[in-house]
């Protein structure tokens, strides 16, 4: 299968905690840092709250990569949640990478609420990533393909 | 299948601008459960929200998505509409089309087609929204402020003031803070310590507030309007209550050795002080490290003359626990270290001072008693030079990028003090901005220059050398004339840039608000929350916020006490509603979340279930409502997927996923 880069649309979908990360996506808007239209943010209320499941189901449905986007280590508003979702996703991230899904369409990222330039910055790594890795065939449904 | 209402919000042109909202509303109305869609020039506004209740009647709504800006903006209003038009305010999801599209992105295809998608998801999870009842929490009517300075000072007297309980956590041996150390303040010229020690006096005679000095706070837990927060009392090996503060102690103690923090190490101390004359409470420790006693095990000369029998060697730390509904952080800030900058010889020379260390010299009861002199060879200086933003303003990572604020205004002071005691010395100041915003500021600073003539030279010092004759020299530029300039000085004075008190970082962990990258407490809102930290029930007081001076650290102080004792006021708290719960039938107890759970809020009950016919008893995980924060821990680490999280349920999520990778 030939991907023209031009043409390439990826679907980005990106876990956001409420506290922080969702709050630096929130400054990076105000202060009108660009990103790509391809991330679309989900809010929960901490990155421990995202279930791999989650990240299983958007691969499934055809997204392109998926980033988790919590509080910086020590500052969890629930004091440890990020810990749990770091081990969780070196976890998940491993076995997807075995089953094909290349690390670099996963990522985990600590954002704080005052760090609108590093939401920005990481969201455009990240798509950058994602166009040079073309789209996601892995874990497809397959009966949802011609 | 809910009954949803789609409103899509103008913001002015900060939405309309850049994303077709008419065609966002076309779109939506195809999607499934939405059977109205408007859109509207302000959601928010009193209209917006009329429009809101109107449909909701006309419509029979039992869902509503709101298309605008930010939950965290406007969650809450929605909210509150939803509930006066008589739907649960949990029904209400928003589609953050401003922060997250509109505001980001220019080109008004690609921001309309995301918008959708943001709307969809926001559509496809209030379709599986349950309405949700926030229970009731208590509030404990005491406040706890951690800091000593003017800030946590003032902060306490305003909420004693109000008829609440305070404790002031200060963790060196005598409130005041960094206010104590100045010896003038701008741009009234008032003795510091002169308008600082009332109010010090003031806070300690008040039979509401409760100072705990060498003193720091080591474990919070708990939420607003009930954390409990051990104090370590450190050991002062002085019994406060038999202490009657007389000072011979101080006199008689043979290690003076000790460089004494309060005059930034300029001179010494003796090994039993108290930092400074009007300290409170006036109670000297003992400072183990350079104690004869504790280190060799001979000496007790301090025991010997104090009269009252004051000391006690074997004072241990003692944690005292408490509960406050209200924690209003107010660590204040220190100067920079200036290892980074080699070019000021500040570590070379000691005629190389910082401004706060001059404050010190300046100062009648400081190491030179006020007498302006050089440190290396106490002559007096006949020519001094000033660096402005020393770390500060600084584009490389040497120093802080941001403006300390005060510097421009106590150089100014400095310089014209200088003047005025002693006319024979020649004061130059090198700076790169002249900022005096504030009331009386730049009259302040234009009669530095006028009256005073002080020298001010725009531009900045590339380098300070020590001369073998003992002076320094002063390499620097004139940007307006366009020219170096090279000065021989007898002393320099770095404006050196202030940060936040390290031990504030520890802090903002324990009570788990947020940091900036400068290690500055975040507001909750920038401009319309500026007092209050995200985290619920802590309040933020002085330059832990940001750089401020003093008159701004005052009234930030009396704004955070206004919002703790608002929180005080009440006699309940609601709370939030969106807190795990355990599926009955397929939990099979097995402790897994109570292991993650950081509150403890999950315990566990033997339960008559009805599992398809079959009554048996067993072992259920209950969640505790009132504990649990919501987090979510619990809902992934369930082995047998019991547990799920109420308003982010793993179907709404799941929902929202399938609904962008539509």
């Amino acid at each position: 299968m030939s991907i023209n880069n031009e043409e390439f649309r990826p679907k980005i979908v990106a876990f956001c905690c409420n506290w922080c990360s969702y709050a630096g996506a929130d400054l990076a808007g105000s202060s009108r840092l660009a990103y790509p239209a391809d991330v679309k943010i989900i809010r929960v209320p901490c990155s421990c709250r995202v279930n791999p499941m989650f990240i299983l189901r958007a691969f499934e449905k055809g997204a392109d990569g998926v980033i988790i986007c919590g509080c910086h280590p020590g500052d969890c508003h629930y004091s440890t949640g990020n810990y749990y979702a770091r081990r969780r996703m070196t976890l998940l991230f491993s076995m997807l990478d075995y089953m094909g899904v290349e690390n670099g369409r996963t990522r985990v990222e600590w954002v704080s609420a005052a760090e609108g330039v590093k939401f920005s910055q990481t969201m455009n790594e990240f798509v950058e990533k994602i166009h040079s890795l073309g789209e996601n065939v892995r874990l497809g449904d397959l009966r949802c393909k011609n | 299948m809910q009954r949803i209402g789609v409103f899509v919000c103008h913001c002015g042109s900060n939405i309309a601008a850049t994303v077709d909202v008419k065609k966002v509303v076309e779109m939506v109305a195809m999607e499934p459960g939405v059977v109205h869609a408007e859109d509207y020039q302000y959601m928010c506004s009193e209209a917006g929200q009329a429009k809101i209740a109107e449909a909701v009647k006309e419509k029979n709504l039992t869902g509503i998505v709101v298309c605008s800006c930010s939950p965290r903006m406007h969650e809450n209003t929605f909210r509150t509409a939803a509930k006066r038009a008589g739907i649960n305010p949990y029904m209400v999801e928003i589609a953050n089309i401003r922060e997250h599209c509109s505001w980001i992105h220019k080109n008004v295809e690609e921001a309309t087609e995301k918008a959708v998608i943001l709307a969809r998801a926001a559509i496809a999870k209030v379709n599986l929204n349950a309405p949700l009842f926030p229970g009731e929490s208590r509030v404990t009517k005491r406040a706890l402020v951690i800091g000593g300075g003017i800030a946590g000072i003032q902060t306490a007297l305003d909420i004693a003031d109000a008829g609440y309980e305070v404790d002031i956590v200060e963790k060196t041996p005598s409130i005041g803070g960094r206010m104590s150390q100045l010896d003038k303040t701008f741009p009234t010229l008032d003795c510091s310590a002169c308008i600082l020690t009332p109010k010090m006096v003031e806070a300690a005679a008040h039979e509401k507030i409760t100072i705990y000095t060498y003193s720091e706070v080591e474990k919070v837990s708990g939420f607003v309007g009930d954390f409990t927060v051990d104090i370590r009392k450190k050991a002062r090996s002085v019994d406060a209550n038999k202490c009657t503060g007389c000072g011979v102690c101080q006199e008689k103690c043979p290690s003076k050795k000790a460089p004494s923090e309060f005059n930034r190490g300029l001179n010494t101390r003796s090994a039993i002080y108290t930092p400074f004359a009007q300290a409170i409470p006036n109670v000297p420790v003992i400072d183990r490290d350079a104690c004869i006693k504790f280190k060799t095990g001979k000496c007790g000369v301090c025991e010997k003359v104090c009269q009252a029998g004051a000391i006690d060697y074997t004072q241990q730390d003692e944690i005292v626990t408490q509960k406050y509904g209200a924690i209003v952080v107010a660590t204040g800030f220190d100067t920079i270290k200036l290892d980074n900058y080699d070019e000021y010889a500040y570590n070379q020379s000691k005629d190389v001072i910082t401004s706060l260390e001059l404050e010190r010299i300046m100062n009648a009861a400081g190491p030179t008693k006020g007498h302006l002199e050089r440190l290396s060879d106490g002559k007096h200086p006949h020519e001094i030079v000033f660096v402005q933003c020393v770390g500060s303003r600084c584009s490389d990572n040497r120093g802080k990028s941001y403006c300390s604020k005060i510097c421009c205004m106590y150089t100014a002071k400095h310089a014209m003090l200088i003047r005025d005691k002693y006319p024979d010395v020649n004061v130059t100041v090198f700076y790169i901005d002249v900022r005096t915003p504030g009331k009386n500021f730049d009259e302040f600073y234009r009669r530095a220059v006028e009256e005073y003539g002080v020298n001010y030279v725009k531009g900045q010092v590339g380098k300070v050398i020590p001369q073998p004759n003992g002076k320094l020299l002063v390499q620097g530029s004139d940007l307006l004339d366009n020219k170096q300039i090279f000065k021989e000085a007898d002393m320099v004075v770095l404006a050196t840039a202030i940060e936040p008190e390290a031990s504030v970082r520890q802090i903002a962990t324990m009570l788990t608000a947020s940091i900036d990258t400068n290690n500055f407490l975040t507001e909750a809102h920038p401009k319309l929350r500026p007092v209050e930290s995200p985290t619920a029930g802590v309040f933020l007081s002085g330059v832990c916020q940001g750089p401020k001076d003093i008159p701004e650290t005052v009234a930030q102080a009396g704004a955070a006490a206004v919002k703790a004792i608002g929180l005080l006021a009440k006699d309940k708290l609601t709370t939030n509603p969106c807190t795990a719960k355990a599926d009955e039938l397929m939990c099979n107890g097995c402790s897994t979340c109570a292991n993650v759970c950081p509150y403890g809020a999950i315990s566990y009950e033997e339960k008559e279930v009805n599992d398809h016919g079959i009554r048996e008893t067993r072992r259920i995980a209950v969640v505790n409502n009132a504990l649990c924060q919501g987090c979510g821990a619990c809902t992934v680490t369930c082995p047998s997927g019991a547990m799920d999280l109420q308003g982010f349920s793993n179907r709404q999520i799941i929902a929202e996923v399938d609904a962008i990778c539509r």
